[in-house]
């Protein structure tokens, strides 16, 4: 027999004001089963829990409905009060009569009449509430991470440095990402690579941390606290240790002309390559689609010239499974190839470039050594025009969205400009100027003010060259609103970031959402930024989202302290809310008809096979079987279920059934 | 082979000889093209600024008239009639209230189902597959190719190949022996309808247009539309007042570069109607 405790709480005035409460606690008092019923001002304060405490030891209640807020706001501070009262925390249930009732209703006999049917309906659920206790999962406190920009090292760095292991996967054979790749940081104009080596090579000796470069997640199985990887290292057709990196094969490789990746096509490199002078690991690799030898058959100069003999042709690709704990994704982004827009002339006019190829041409290390010179015939351009959202906020080429860095970069781009050629002129046409963020906006005034450079508020419709010079027309939408053709030796594009090509494939591989864009999707875009919906599985960097140097920090330090609080426990405490398949006496054993509908419906991957044998291990049925470190509780296998087999703990069919009979069975 | 063909004014009156080239050559490939009878204004520019209704309904009456003449394909060769037939279509397919309505206002059925074709659609799909059989000489010209803003424009219902940079035309006169150049002014405006109220506006987008074609090479520039060849071709003089010089680069129908290669006579061609002169018979 059930012995039922109801506590209504007032809220204030949020619900009293709206509801009868003490009529409410006296209805409840009545229903079958309450045993104790009463109300209170604030039901969460200490007094308004002591109360709860009192009345399960004196009056041995066998189950709480707390009538208040959302579940979403208490129910964890309900339910810790009932188990220090001895009680199991899953027989407390919460009835929302403030966001369900009292704040959407006028005071009115009508709104008491529905305060009184929910806590009925939770009432008689109670009724079938069983005790569940936390799922235990154990710990492998090793985290994968995945990506080697300044998000994956930062994550890395920081996890490696709270004592825990990490192995950090790149795809490229050198980490550094497209940080590596800039010149000087906005809004401070430090040099980019000055700032980030340093954290390369600290990643590279760190104790705790395995780097593989040239390596990509081939598959990802497993649950929170325990996921398996496989990972594919690539064939460098090296061997790294005895490879000391001294160059010589690089210098004498004869397949000179690949366009090299590193300067963004504007430099070349050869077929054994190291992708820049400061590259983490500095160990080249053979890229063999462009490698004479693997291509014709003939060459090996590599090997000829190599002092040591680390040149490995006949070297494969090896599968690596290792074990983890937790995975950080941070595979970054990558810039929209303009060719989708013909009318700004990228790809059929040399002296149209993105800004990520400025910024090549910026760096100390880049194809010009830093100096601005364009690459059809190497002048200095002493025109230049930038044109900010090459693709964002531009619906007809599918990017609505903002890429967030492009004004800032932009700005900067032009400022160096006139940094390093005093008599050219640069012009940038924009939208708007978006510099939100700690010292962003001074830093654009300064391009305007201090550097001289022209903002054209407008857009450019077209970019086309006409007796050697790139005519821009585009439009000055302030004053006059007049038409603007401007005759410039070089355009720079600010073209729009997207997603990685190949990041929705490793978002199904790694069971993660991502949104219309490709971008991953963060569990709660204000609340859990670097969560995934998959636990054990976290965010960083612009993978996400765009996002600039000072953010993506940010987020994989968020990342990296979310992972060490993970690995602070040697055991994972899980809610009980999971799927069972239910199980019952021989010779039934189970009413699942093991058709596996259940394991199709599953997004988690979470359902398996279970087979029941008897004592001699004769298999005597299959059926489906829940693994609880997966399951997030979601209830679609429950639908699926053809048999009604399955139940969510706490949710259970019977449970939901009960509810919806005392509301429809109206005293 | 029985295709619907709606001239519209222009192909009546300034650029007949647009006319006289699509039938040429649609004769000569074997192709009928059949007027719809009793059509009227598609009420280009004037009723689509002025009066909503209006300016859906005639071009309706058009869709209208050629269903009931039994015809599934219909042939738009200016650009502007092309425009709001497909507008039209689009716009009272998506909104069967006001296709009921105006249904009703003209007391005729509309399925609004007719397949209606520029000139561009019109010979990818029937000439460019048989272009091997049907030329004789073949159009060894550079030319510009001209689209102006309603072959591509909306593009949200035209569905261009390309709407900043279209292709279409490049394609079918490179198919005909022809150079196509690579230059920017394929859509820019012609000055359109200012050709009767402000001229000099038209000397000076069309002759940008024309200034940027012969820059880049172009020794006639090919255009399918009666609008853009009257801006570039009867406004020369307009064009050279404002360039301050004499341009001779002719304007041709793509329909006419097509008379040409499969070998008819200029006069057949009807190039013998433009302003400024064309001559290509030493060439083909």
């Amino acid at each position: 027999m059930s012995r039922i405790g109801v506590f209504i709480c007032h809220c204030g005035e949020n619900i009293s004001a709206t509801v009868d409460v003490v009529k409410v606690a006296e209805e409840a008092g009545k229903h079958e089963g309450v045993a104790y019923s009463t109300d209170y001002k604030y039901m969460c304060s200490e007094p308004g829990q002591t109360i709860i405490k009192q009345m399960i030891k004196e009056k041995g209640l066998t189950g709480v409905v707390v009538a208040a807020c959302s579940p979403r706001m208490h129910e964890p501070t309900f339910r810790k009060a009932c188990s220090e009262a001895g009680l199991n925390p899953y027989m407390c249930e919460m009835a929302n009569l403030r966001e369900h009732c009292s704040w959407v209703h006028d005071k009115s006999d009508a709104t008491t009449k529905k305060a009184i049917d929910l806590v009925r309906m939770l009432v008689e659920k109670v009724k079938f509430n069983k005790p569940l206790y936390p799922i235990k999962v154990p710990v492998t406190k090793t985290a994968l991470v995945i990506g080697g920009g300044i998000a994956g090292i930062q994550a890395s760095l920081d996890i490696a440095n709270s004592g825990h292991k990490v192995v950090l996967i790149e795809k490229d054979p050198s980490i550094g990402g497209h940080m590596s790749q800039l010149s000087e940081t906005f809004p401070t104009l430090d040099c980019s690579q000055c700032i980030l080596t340093p954290r390369m090579v600290e990643v590279a000796q760190h104790p705790n941390i395995t780097l593989m470069t040239y390596s990509e997640l081939e598959k990802l199985d497993g649950f929170i606290g325990n996921f398996k990887a496989t990972i594919r290292k690539k064939a460098k057709s090296i061997d790294e240790k005895l490879c000391t990196g001294c160059g010589l094969c690089t210098t004498k490789c004869p397949t000179k002309k690949i366009p090299s990746e590193f300067n963004a096509g504007l430099g070349f490199r050869t077929a054994i390559y190291v992708p820049f002078p400061q590259a983490v690991p500095n160990k080249p690799v053979i890229d063999k689609e462009n490698c004479r030898y693997y291509q014709q058959g003939k060459c090996k100069v590599c090997e000829k010239v190599c002092p040591t003999g680390a040149i490995r042709f006949n070297q494969e690709d090896e599968l690596i499974e290792i074990e983890v704990g937790a995975v950080v994704v941070a595979t970054g982004f990558n810039v929209m190839e303009p060719s989708e827009f013909p009318e700004y002339g990228y790809g059929k006019y040399k002296d149209v470039i993105t800004g990520l190829q400025f910024e090549r041409l910026a760096s100390a290390s880049g194809p010009t050594l830093g100096e601005i010179r364009r690459p059809s015939d190497g002048k200095i351009p002493k025109k230049i025009v930038f044109i900010a959202c090459a693709g964002s906020r531009d619906p007809a080429k599918g990017i609505p969205y903002c890429s967030k860095i492009c004004c800032m970069y932009t700005a900067k781009h032009a400022m160096l400009y006139q940094h390093k050629v005093h008599d050219g002129k640069s012009y940038i046409f924009y939208m708007d100027i978006r510099a939100g963020g700690k010292n962003y906006e001074e830093f654009t005034r300064r391009a305007i003010v201090e550097d001289e450079v022209n903002y054209i508020r407008g857009r450019v419709s077209k970019v086309y060259e006409e007796n050697g010079k790139l005519i821009v027309k585009g439009v000055d939408t302030l004053l006059n609103a007049r038409p603007v053709e401007i005759e410039a030796d070089m355009v720079v594009l600010a073209s729009a970031a997207v997603a990685n090509p190949g990041s929705e494939e490793l978002a199904q591989r790694m069971h993660i959402s991502y949104d219309a864009y490709n971008f991953f999707s963060e569990a709660h875009p204000k609340l859990k930024p670097v969560e995934t919906n998959t636990a054990g599985i976290f965010l960083a960097g612009a993978c996400q989202a765009p996002k600039d140097i000072p953010e993506t920090v940010s987020q994989a330090s968020g990342a990296a302290a979310k992972v060490a609080i993970l690995f602070s426990q040697d055991e994972l405490s899980r809610e009980p809310v999971v799927a069972v398949v239910n199980r019952s006496a021989p010779p039934v054993y189970s009413t699942c008809v093991g058709c596996f509908m259940c394991a199709t419906a599953c997004p988690y991957q979470a359902i398996g096979e279970e087979l029941i044998t008897d004592r001699k291990g004769n298999v005597i049925k299959k059926v489906a079987k829940v693994n609880p470190g997966l399951c997030q509780g979601c209830g679609t296998c429950v639908a699926f279920c053809r048999s009604k087999s399955i139940d969510i703990q706490g949710y259970s069919n019977e449970q939901m059934y009960t509810e919806v009979m005392a509301l429809l069975n109206d005293e | 082979m029985k295709i619907g063909f709606y001239p519209g004014c222009s192909l009546t009156g300034s650029s007949r000889e647009y006319k006289e080239s699509i039938l040429a050559i649609s004769e000569k490939a074997g192709i009928e093209l059949v007027e719809i009878s009793d059509w009227n204004c598609c009420g280009a520019t004037a009723a689509h600024n002025l009066n909503k209704e209006l300016s859906v309904s005639l071009p309706a009456r058009n869709l209208a008239l050629a269903e009931s003449d039994g015809i599934e394909e219909l042939v738009v060769p200016c650009a502007a009639c092309y425009n709001r037939l497909v507008m039209t279509q689009h716009e009272l397919n998506e909104d069967e209230k006001l296709k009921s309505q105006i249904a009703e206002k003209l007391q005729m059925p509309l399925k609004n189902k007719l397949k209606i074709l520029n000139v561009l659609q019109y010979l990818e799909e029937y000439f460019v597959p048989r272009l091997d059989e049907l030329i004789k000489k073949p159009f060894e010209e550079e030319v510009a190719c001209y689209y102006g803003c309603l072959l591509v424009r909306p593009n949200q219902v035209i569905k261009a190949d390309r709407w900043e940079d279209p292709m279409s035309m490049d394609v079918i006169m490179q198919k005909l022996g022809a150079k196509p150049i690579d230059w920017a002014f394929k859509t820019e405006c012609c000055g359109a309808g200012f050709s009767m109220s402000k001229t000099e506006i038209v000397g000076e987008l069309s002759g940008k247009i024309v200034r940027n074609a012969v820059n880049q090479g172009a020794k006639a520039i090919v255009v399918a539309c009666p609008m853009c060849h009257s801006n570039l071709d009867m406004r020369r003089p307009a064009i050279n007042s404002y360039l301050k010089t004499k341009i001779e680069v002719p304007v041709m129908y793509i329909t006419q570069a097509i008379a040409l290669a499969m070998g008819m006579s200029e006069k057949e061609a009807g190039l013998q109607r433009h302003f400024v002169p064309v001559s290509f018979s030493v060439n083909c």
